[in-house]
């Protein structure tokens, strides 16, 4: 009777869970889409279609082939390269682990022009790669260049979404049974076989996770694409906003971001018909099982090379602008060698000073305190939904009605994520800048976009952990004479606490780090910190330069920091199990 | 029934009941909507990215005129025109600024704006003022020109060139970087520049030669001028900024400096104007305050104000310049011209055949 009861009442309560999402999801996505489509259609039967017309179809698949063909690239290699990364910190423990790992998800928050100027103080004309060469390894020439070029354009995905791989497919490999692959192993199967014939498959639901996200993020890339990559590369969201920004013409930039969505919708789909087949319950392992501390000579050696990698990768690029933001080359006073910098202080000294008086310039440390302010907001709003939509989203409902907004609502969360943010930050405009819901000025406008972004890696975080609970456990606890408030604290919450920080983790540095739709709707006169970096890149003066790095790096340290302590709940109640 | 489902239930209250207070705090946490004509306490300004202007001066104003002002950014001029666009008839603010003269004509046939016939614009000289009807009304004006290293051509020995003509000479091989016109502003500035010298028939057969003479072309100014100019860390010593970028780089110096490390060319019209716009828009409610604002704008105070808040130059011969302007900029005797509606017509038809042309 009480597992019948339990039964139902998850039933009720799935029921009673989507009501959130889609709420959130037609106030905030389709009724601001819908509102920027309904423009562009008045706009086009105004004009009789003229400014369609226009459009150089041959061109546009070319667009659309390369925007296609380098985020499969930069996909496969972000998984491959994330995959021995994510191994290591699911089944080793080791000294500085916490450390490395967030230094290496820090990527992930920065603003396209800051990892550029971090590629630039390492690889650039003078960075400190080539300054090296030529110093110390006596090259003639600068032998590293990192711009307009497809590679640049990979290294930067790689270098952004890596820790999408290593966080998502690595919490679910910790949860994995290491037992499953050592019978294997006692079967007579080679290392290989058994990863190959156990492990993979197992890991299949969180590789596709991953690897989707990871695709969505490359096929919607615009600030890579354009600094990186140079003028010879477009995708679909560089052509969107030069139709949109460029030229004015809305129907065409609406019509082309439409095209972007429907392949995001297609690909999700796909996604989701794959993902069913191959996801299962899992057999759980407690941590202390899974993890072991690096013991054998290869394992070692293995640690070496991930860790040796995510330095060189990963690390360096950062520590590069720190030190770009610390030291002073004599530039302006026309020092033009390769001569080695000295250190200087100078663009630190403003972090409590708005020296122009400007209105728009704030002191440094009043944009940290602004974008905390807005991740934290984000962190709170998209655990709140995306915790229901996860819950609603992780069985097959009962009912028929039920079921088949289920299988809608999956593909839909992920929209936001592929969804021009020129476009959709035009919606918002349009849409909550007359009742009936006037927004024009409110604070709450930037975290709730934030929300739209962070939301989607939220239940794509949850997601996995959640379907591998297996019905038996609330059965045997309820058996056993568990409460059901027992049961969500005894099983739910330590299986799904772990994918929660993940969650959190990327939602904080979404909010802290992102800057389309922010620039779109933020109010001049409290700039987040990404925002008050660009309004620096874009005057001219050594200053100007030393105080945007300056304030990368506050933004590097803050995320970290905000990052570490998340984390720091792993060793609470919640972290295990 | 068992606890569970109470549990389910409660939270799922609690939830709806969440959603609920979510956009009740959403509805109303607005200040005060639609303030009476009457005694309208706040006016707002549209405008773009780059507009600053310092605290006291817009303090002043908000004291005289007993009135909040409230500034409503969109990213760049494209994005924040597309805003007032969209907006059309039921405007977002009062005032729009930052419209510049590759965006006039299309801002003006889009019809935003209503005419304002400011007394203070018999101040300003007649060059500036592109609309007949007085509905896009003139605040300041930037150039578009090459700027160059002056370290890097003293140290060779080698004369900086003076003109457009002398680029496609051997000897500034490499030495070019200039930005996508298709994505950044100053890039278009510049293409404008070799279709006003070279005419639309010269043009490309001109851009040709710079390709031979190997340009490098990126899609952003902080590209262009932050990774690539070899003031600040790249190889290419001539690059495509402003007339302005040189008194900046000595006010923004990490050290103290006498003279600006870059020179401007500012000879053979191989400079662009860019003049930058303000207009009411049309169907605002606070017409009488928007107009107080744009007069404002084109008074002496705000004049004065403009060079060192957004390094370009105002309008207003009565203004004077701060010392820095004085003393490190060149103005160009003549500038490469192309009227608002050229550029409106043809912009895309250029853009595209230069894309053909360079990029491919």
């Amino acid at each position: 009777m009480r597992t019948a009861s339990l039964a139902s009442s998850w039933k009720k309560g799935s029921a009673l869970a989507w009501v959130l999402p889609v709420l959130f999801l037609a106030l905030f996505y389709f009724y601001p889409l819908g509102s920027i489509l309904f423009f562009a259609f008045e706009r086009l039967v105004e004009e009789g279609g003229e400014s369609l017309r226009a459009l150089n179809l041959a061109y546009l698949w070319r667009v659309l082939r390369f925007t296609v063909y380098q985020a499969f690239l930069s996909t496969l290699l972000t998984v491959l390269l994330g995959m021995p990364a994510a191994y290591l910190f699911a089944r080793y423990e080791f000294r500085g682990k916490t450390l490395l790992r967030a230094l290496s998800t820090i990527p992930f928050v920065l603003p396209t022009l800051v990892v550029a100027a971090a590629f630039n103080a390492l690889y650039g004309p003078r960075g400190w790669a080539n300054l090296v060469a030529v110093n110390l390894l006596g090259f003639e020439e600068p032998p590293f260049t990192l711009t307009n070029s497809l590679i640049a354009i990979l290294v930067a995905h790689v270098f952004y979404n890596l820790t999408i791989v290593i966080r998502l497919v690595g919490d679910y490999w910790s949860r994995l049974d290491p037992r499953l692959s050592q019978a294997g192993r006692s079967l007579g199967a080679t290392p290989w076989q058994a990863f190959w014939k156990i492990t993979f498959p197992l890991l299949l639901p969180a590789i596709l996770s991953a690897s989707l996200l990871v695709f969505i993020f490359d096929f919607t890339s615009f600030g890579v694409i354009l600094i990186l990559g140079g003028p010879r590369y477009a995708t679909l969201e560089v052509e969107i906003y030069y139709q949109m920004s460029g030229l004015l013409n809305i129907p065409v930039a609406v019509t082309l971001s439409l095209l972007q969505l429907g392949c995001t919708w297609v690909l999700t789909i796909a996604y989701n018909r794959l993902s069913e087949k191959v996801t299962r319950p899992l057999p759980l392992a407690a941590q202390r099982r899974v993890v072991s501390r690096l013991l054998k000579p290869h394992q070692k050696v293995f640690a070496f090379l991930v860790v040796a990698f995510l330095v060189v990768f990963q690390v360096m690029p950062l520590v590069a602008l720190v030190g770009r933001s610390l030291t002073y080359a004599g530039w302006e006073r026309g020092e033009r060698g390769f001569g080695v910098p000295t250190l200087s202080l100078a663009a630190y000294q403003e972090i409590f000073i708005n020296r122009r008086a400007s209105l728009f310039y704030i002191p440094p440390i009043q944009a940290i305190a602004i974008s905390l302010g807005y991740a934290l907001a984000t962190l709170l709003f998209s655990l709140l939904i995306g915790f229901p939509t996860a819950w609603f989203l992780a069985r097959q409902q009962g009912s028929g009605k039920l079921e088949r907004l289920r299988r809608w609502l999956e593909p839909t969360v992920l929209l936001p994520l592929g969804t021009s943010s020129v476009t959709l930050g035009l919606g918002f405009i349009l849409a909550f800048s007359q009742p009936p819901f006037d927004l024009r000025a409110s604070p709450l406008l930037i975290p709730i976009a934030h929300t739209l972004v962070a939301f989607p890696f939220v239940v794509r975080s949850l997601l996995p952990a959640l379907r591998s609970i297996r019905p038996r456990y609330h059965q045997a606890a309820a058996v056993l004479g568990a409460s059901p408030s027992q049961i969500v604290r005894r099983i739910d919450l330590p299986i799904v606490g772990r994918a929660a920080l993940v969650a959190g983790v990327f939602a904080f540095g979404i909010s802290m780090g992102e800057f389309g739709a922010t620039a779109l709707l933020t109010r001049p006169e409290f700039p987040t910190l990404p925002v008050a970096i660009y309004r620096f890149l874009g005057q001219p003066g050594e200053m100007n330069y030393g105080q945007a790095m300056a304030l990368s790096v506050f933004l590097m340290a803050t995320t970290g920091l905000g990052m570490i302590l998340i984390e720091r709940f792993r060793s609470g109640e919640v972290g295990e199990f | 029934m068992g606890k569970f489902s109470q549990l389910v239930r409660d939270m799922a209250k609690r939830i709806v009941l969440l959603v609920a207070v979510m956009l009740l705090v959403v509805a109303c946490a607005q200040p005060a909507p639609s303030p009476t004509p009457a005694q309208p306490s706040t006016l707002t300004v549209m405008t773009h990215d780059s507009f600053a202007a310092s605290e006291g001066v817009i303090a002043a104003f908000e004291s005289q005129y007993g009135v909040k002002v409230q500034f409503l950014k969109a990213g760049d001029v494209g994005s924040a025109l597309n805003k007032a666009i969209l907006a059309k008839g039921n405007p977002l603010g009062d005032v729009f600024y930052g419209v510049d003269n590759t965006f006039l004509s299309r801002a003006l046939r889009e019809e935003i704006f209503e005419p304002y016939d400011s007394l203070l614009l018999k101040e300003i000289p007649a060059d500036f003022l592109l609309d007949p009807q007085k509905r896009a009304l003139p605040v300041d004006y930037g150039d578009v020109c090459l700027n160059y290293d002056r370290a890097y051509f003293a140290e060779r020995g080698l004369q900086p060139p003076r003109n457009l003509d002398d680029l496609v000479a051997p000897e500034y091989k490499g030495l070019l970087v200039v930005q996508n016109p298709a994505l950044s502003s100053p890039g278009l500035a510049f293409l404008l520049t070799t279709i006003g010298v070279y005419g639309e028939d010269g043009y490309l057969d001109y851009w040709k030669k710079l390709v031979e003479n190997d340009v490098k072309v990126v899609n952003d100014w902080e590209t262009a001028y932050y990774t690539e100019f070899s003031v600040h860390g790249g190889t290419r010593p001539i690059v495509v900024s402003y007339s302005s970028s040189p008194p900046a780089e000595v006010i923004f110096a990490e050290t103290p400096v006498d003279e600006p490390p870059t020179g401007v060319i500012t000879e053979g019209r191989s400079c662009f104007r860019q003049i930058e716009f303000v207009g009411v828009l049309k169907g605002t409610k606070n017409r009488n305050l928007a107009e107080k604002w744009i007069d404002f704008m084109l008074d002496r105070t705000f004049q004065e104000d403009i060079p060192l808040q957004m390094f370009v130059f105002p309008v207003n011969p009565m203004a004077k310049l701060p010392e820095e302007f004085v003393r490190f900029v060149v103005m160009p005797t003549e500038t490469a011209q192309v009227s608002p509606e050229a550029i409106d017509q043809n912009r895309e038809a250029w853009i595209q055949a230069w894309t053909e042309t360079v990029l491919r």
